[in-house]
């Protein structure tokens, strides 16, 4: 038999039918949909006069557009109301199960679809959500789709996708201490660019990412859409099956071992065949930070800004623009920079895992004077279990605001906004102009890096630190 | 086209399915050659936060996007009535159906409010030397042609607007032509990808929904299927 790699294998079992020289229609396993994507869909639904086709294989959240403070009281922004409160009409009208706002489970979709066990090795999973890429680091092909697409899925569980190609990032060597999952991808992705893996499904395989944990990978996988790439994935492992064991929606007893059996086949046999094939050493990798205004531009810890005579011709004018957008010249480092403002959340560095490391390092320390920093629990589950470990305790000791979960300043749908002018150390994935809101200037980093320049109120060398 | 038209076509290009029972919605418009004079964004990864910032994804309707399109880069501080004389969409040169922009457009975020704003506010056509996937797929989702040439040729479409902000460019999506005529009378021609699937769909009106409906029965029919030979 021909050798394959993971994602063929999941591609192929899925495949309904190829149209000649055209695109194939995919089965969808797992549909997440939102607020912010699904009323434009639902509504194309009204019109056609159709049903949603397995209202059973879609799970609803609301988190884009949600407050993340004072979460009992009703929404005060009528228009966020409105589309929260559509979310819930739409649902219940089309028999779709909603974990919406005061619910154990809502949180940030990405968040929620892995540690309820909803998202499961070898499925297919979309969500009208870029980072969608996320829950590839379970063994999934998985990716963000447009509305339109939402509704295509919705009426028929299916969707017209053409093969991409595929590419397979080595990853070997030692991580330094203080360096963690976060950089690696801010590390790939400074190195192939924001584009340079578009028109690919990316697998991270090597030893460096199997001795990662499930939160770790779905950091990587989660931004495989910054390089371009239609979605990452990392092969299920005994990482993998213990973090899903007992979630509340993976399977249980006889289902389990069966699935388990199935799941041991997902993997890239020797010898299958990439369209690309890169090499990364952990070990070349160092704290990183982006200075610019796409997540490509990115740079280590200590290192400086490219000098404009280094940058290629015909991307003179929009580095220059993004420099001074961000308020920094070229030959800089960043390195000692003034914060403003530390936000460690999204899809992400929300998750346990990303708080308890955060906390350890802030444990007895406290908050420099002026920078203000929000805790956005990725979901409600994450906001409980930082209740009972204590972690709460930790960020309120040390100035930090621990909110309610959300997407929040990720994206500043809500009013989770930082201000004109003022720069802010995200967790989140993008640094785009006014992503964080209008004229708000964004580095990315790891949640240890942006929990370093909380307490110093600088741009700050973990590896200092610890 | 009628309703019954509308069948017919698609029974014609799409021979071995079952045609779908047409409900009671608008009819797409079809699109087929564009001649239009052109808007220029000499930028590189324009990201979908930047055609239609979060803020303004609060609509539960797909229309009405096109005023906020670029906002940010369009206005001074949020404000309408400060409008930024630099920004291309605020230039009385530039006028026109097409987009030309930078390689990468559409990064980012998989919002189709993107789409929407860029086909609300007039554009039938975005051209680029490079295009991020998801954008592309929503772009031909509302009709809007995402063009991609190669990177000399977009050099060469920007000069020819720099030199004549109303030059005429032919986007011809039957021969997948584009042709452009510059100042000094010296013709540019190019051909353009796209999958033969798309452009049935493009020329006929038809979106991917037509055809999945048109497949129900194989859909569960694959449902009842053992999930995979690799099953156990």
């Amino acid at each position: 038999m021909k050798p394959k790699t993971l994602f063929e294998k999941i591609w192929e079992t899925h495949v309904v039918k190829t149209i000649d020289e055209g695109p194939s229609v995919l089965y969808v396993d797992k549909h997440f949909i939102h607020e912010v994507t699904s009323p434009q869909a639902f509504k194309g639904l009204e019109e056609r006069g159709l049903p949603v086709f397995r209202p059973q294989q879609i799970v609803a959240t609301a988190d884009h557009n949600v407050p993340t403070e004072n979460q009992h009281l009703p929404i005060k922004e009528a228009l966020s109301r409105l589309q929260v409160d559509t979310l819930d009409k739409n649902c219940k009208k089309f028999g779709v199960e909603l974990y919406g706002l005061g619910h154990p489970y809502q949180g940030i979709v990405h968040v929620i679809g892995p540690e309820m066990g909803f998202t499961q090795p070898g499925m297919t999973i979309v969500c009208g959500d870029s980072h969608t890429s996320t829950h590839g680091a379970f063994g999934t092909i998985a990716f963000g789709i447009g509305t339109s697409e939402v509704e295509m899925v919705m009426a028929t569980q299916c969707l017209m996708q053409t093969k991409p190609k595929l590419m397979r990032i080595h990853i070997d060597g030692r991580l330094h201490p203080g360096v963690l999952s976060k950089d690696i991808i801010l590390y790939i992705i400074s190195k192939i660019s924001s584009s340079g893996a578009t028109g690919y499904a990316v697998e991270y395989a090597g030893p460096t990412v199997r001795a990662l944990s499930m939160e770790a990978r779905m950091t990587i996988c989660n931004m495989s859409i910054e390089m371009g790439a239609r979605c990452g994935l990392i092969a299920p492992d005994e990482t993998t099956f213990s973090y899903m064991n007992g979630r509340p929606f993976a399977p249980q007893g006889n289902e389990w071992n069966r699935s388990l059996a199935y799941w041991r086949t997902l993997y890239t046999d020797t010898d299958a065949v990439f369209d690309a094939e890169l090499n990364i050493n952990a070990s070349d990798i160092e704290p990183m930070i982006t200075y610019g205004t796409n997540p490509g531009m990115g740079i280590a810890i200590s290192g400086h800004i490219p000098n404009l005579r280094d940058v290629e011709e015909k991307e003179k004018l929009s580095f220059e623009k993004s420099l001074h957008y961000m308020g920094l010249e070229p030959g800089m480092g960043i390195k000692g920079k003034k914060v403003d403002y530390v936000f460690i959340g999204s899809c992400t560095n929300s998750r346990i895992e990303d708080l308890r490391l955060v906390a350890s390092f802030v444990k007895g320390k406290q908050k420099a004077k002026d920078v203000e920093v929000w805790i956005v629990p990725g979901s409600k589950q994450v906001e409980k279990q930082a209740h009972e470990e204590g972690i709460d305790k930790i960020f309120e000791d040390a100035g930090f605001i621990l909110r309610q979960p959300g997407c929040s300043a990720c994206l500043g749908m809500n009013e989770d906004k930082i201000p004109a002018g003022k720069y802010c150390i995200s967790t989140s994935n993008r640094n785009f102009e006014g992503r964080q809101g209008p004229n708000a200037r964004t580095f990315l980093t790891s949640p240890l890096t942006a929990a370093a320049a909380a307490i110093t109120g600088r741009v700050s060398d973990i590896r200092e630190l610890i | 086209m009628n309703l019954r038209e509308r069948e017919q076509k698609l029974k014609t290009s799409f021979p071995n399915s079952r045609i779908p029972e047409f409900p009671n919605y608008e009819i797409m418009k079809a699109i087929n050659k564009i001649v239009s004079s052109a808007v220029p964004l000499n930028i590189e990864n324009v990201d979908t936060d930047q055609i239609i910032p979060a803020r303004f994804l609060k609509s539960t309707n797909r229309s009405g996007f096109g005023k906020n399109l670029f906002r940010d880069w369009r206005y001074e501080n949020d404000d309408e009535k400060k409008p930024r004389p630099e920004f291309t969409l605020n230039d009385a040169r530039y006028t026109g159906k097409i987009l030309v922009a930078g390689k990468n457009f559409g990064c980012g975020s998989s919002r189709e409010h993107a789409a929407w704003a860029l086909k609300d506010y007039g554009f039938d056509v975005v051209l680029s030397s490079f295009f991020a996937d998801i954008f592309k797929n929503n772009a031909l989702n509302n009709f809007c042609l995402p063009v991609t040439v190669s990177d000399e040729f977009l050099k060469e479409i920007f000069e020819a607007i720099d030199g004549d902000a109303l030059t005429q460019i032919t986007v011809d999506l039957e021969s997948q032509r584009i042709s452009l005529e510059t100042r000094d009378k010296k013709e540019l021609k190019s051909a353009f990808e796209i999958s033969q699937y798309k452009k049935t769909c493009l020329l006929n009106g038809y979106d991917d929904i037509d055809y999945l409906l048109s497949m129900k029965e194989e859909i569960t029919a694959f449902e009842n299927k053992p999930l995979t030979p690799n099953a156990i």
